[in-house]
C-alpha cells in the first residue's frame, strides 16, 4: 500500500480537488446515464403495454 | 447463421436484452480491477504527483467519445443508404452516451489541465475540435428531435452525423498538425508507450471497461427506442417480459 494512510490517499498529494473532482463528477453523471436509461425503459414499456391494450378493445 | 435476421427491431429486441446485463457487468467488474490499478498499483508520476492519476478517466472517455462518433455516424450512414430503420435507431442510441463521453473528457481535462498548465482551458486545437464533438453531438440529437417524422428525422440527422465525421481525425491528429498545450500521444500503435507499464495497464482496462458501459447503454437505449416506435407493432403488443 503506497498510500501509507486513508488520509494521504484522500489528499492525493495535494490534488484531491482536481483527482477527486474528476472522478466524482465522472461517476455521477454515469450514475445519472443510467438510472436515466431506466425509467426510460420503464415508460417505453408502459407506453407499449398500454398500446396493445387499447388495440385489444378496439 | 442468417445476421440479416437480427437488422429487424423485433428480433434484436430480445437478443440485446439478453447482452445488456452482460456488459453491465463488464463494466463494473473491468471498472473495479481498473481503479485498483489505477490508485494501488500505478506509481506516483516523477513530474505530475497524484495529478496525473486523473488519465484513467481522461484517456479512455476521451477514446470513446471519437469512437463512439465514428460508430454513429457509420449506422447512421447505413440507416441512409441500406433504409433500415434499426441501424438509424443505433446511431440515435448512441448519441446521448457520445456527448455524455466528450464531457467527461473536456471536464477531466480541465481538471487535469489547471494544476499541470496553470489553466483550466485554452482555445487550442485540441480542446477545441473535442469542444466541437460536443456540439456535435448535441447538433444531432437536436436535429433528430426537432422532426416528428421519424425516419425523416433519421435522414436529416444522418447527413450531419456523416459531415460531422471529418471533425475525428481533427481531434486526433490535432496533436501533431499544430501547436498545441495538450501532450501527444502517449500509447500509438508504432512506439513503445512513454509511460510505467503499470500506469498503461490501467488506462487500458479503464478503457475497456468505458468500451463495455457504452454498449450497455447503447444497447439499453436501442431498446427504448425500438418500443417508442414500434408500439403499433403487433410484436410489442404481445412482449410479457422487460
Amino acid at each position: 500500500m503506497q498510500w501509507g494512510s486513508f488520509e494521504n490517499f484522500l489528499a492525493m498529494g495535494g490534488y484531491a480537488r482536481y483527482v477527486w473532482g474528476s472522478f466524482g463528477v465522472t461517476l455521477v453523471l454515469l450514475i445519472g446515464e443510467v438510472v436515466l436509461l431506466r425509467r426510460r425503459h420503464e415508460a417505453a414499456l408502459r407506453d407499449a403495454r398500454r398500446q396493445a391494450q387499447l388495440g385489444g378493445e378496439a | 447463421m442468417n445476421w440479416f435476421k437480427y437488422a429487424s427491431p423485433q428480433t434484436f429486441y430480445p437478443l440485446a436484452g439478453k447482452l445488456v446485463p452482460l456488459f453491465w457487468v463488464a463494466a463494473l467488474v473491468l471498472s473495479a480491477v481498473g481503479l485498483y490499478i489505477g490508485f494501488f498499483v500505478a506509481p506516483t508520476d516523477f513530474q505530475q504527483g497524484e495529478s496525473y492519476r486523473i488519465i484513467f478517466i481522461h484517456v479512455p472517455a476521451a477514446w470513446m467519445s471519437m469512437f463512439i462518433y465514428l460508430v454513429m455516424a457509420v449506422w447512421a450512414a447505413i440507416g441512409l443508404v441500406l433504409n433500415t430503420r434499426l441501424s438509424s435507431m443505433m446511431a440515435t442510441a448512441l448519441a446521448p452516451t457520445g456527448a455524455l463521453m466528450t464531457f467527461i473528457a473536456l471536464w477531466t481535462g480541465a481538471l487535469w489541465g489547471r494544476p499541470t498548465w496553470g489553466t483550466w482551458w485554452v482555445w487550442d486545437a485540441r480542446l477545441t475540435s473535442e469542444l466541437i464533438l460536443l456540439f456535435l453531438y448535441i447538433g444531432f440529437m437536436a436535429l433528430h428531435a426537432s422532426i416528428d417524422e421519424p425516419r425523416r428525422a433519421d435522414k436529416a440527422a444522418a447527413i450531419l452525423a456523416i459531415v460531422g465525421v471529418v471533425n475525428v481525425p481533427i481531434i486526433y491528429f490535432s496533436v501533431k498538425w499544430w501547436n498545441t498545450l495538450h501532450q501527444g500521444a502517449s500509447v500509438s500503435l508504432t512506439r513503445a508507450p512513454s509511460m510505467a507499464s503499470t500506469m498503461l495497464l490501467g488506462m487500458l482496462v479503464m478503457a475497456i471497461a468505458f468500451w463495455m458501459y457504452s454498449i450497455a447503454a447503447a444497447l439499453t437505449r436501442v431498446r427504448s427506442i425500438i418500443l417508442e416506435r414500434e408500439r403499433r407493432s403487433a410484436w410489442v403488443g404481445t412482449l410479457q417480459e422487460n
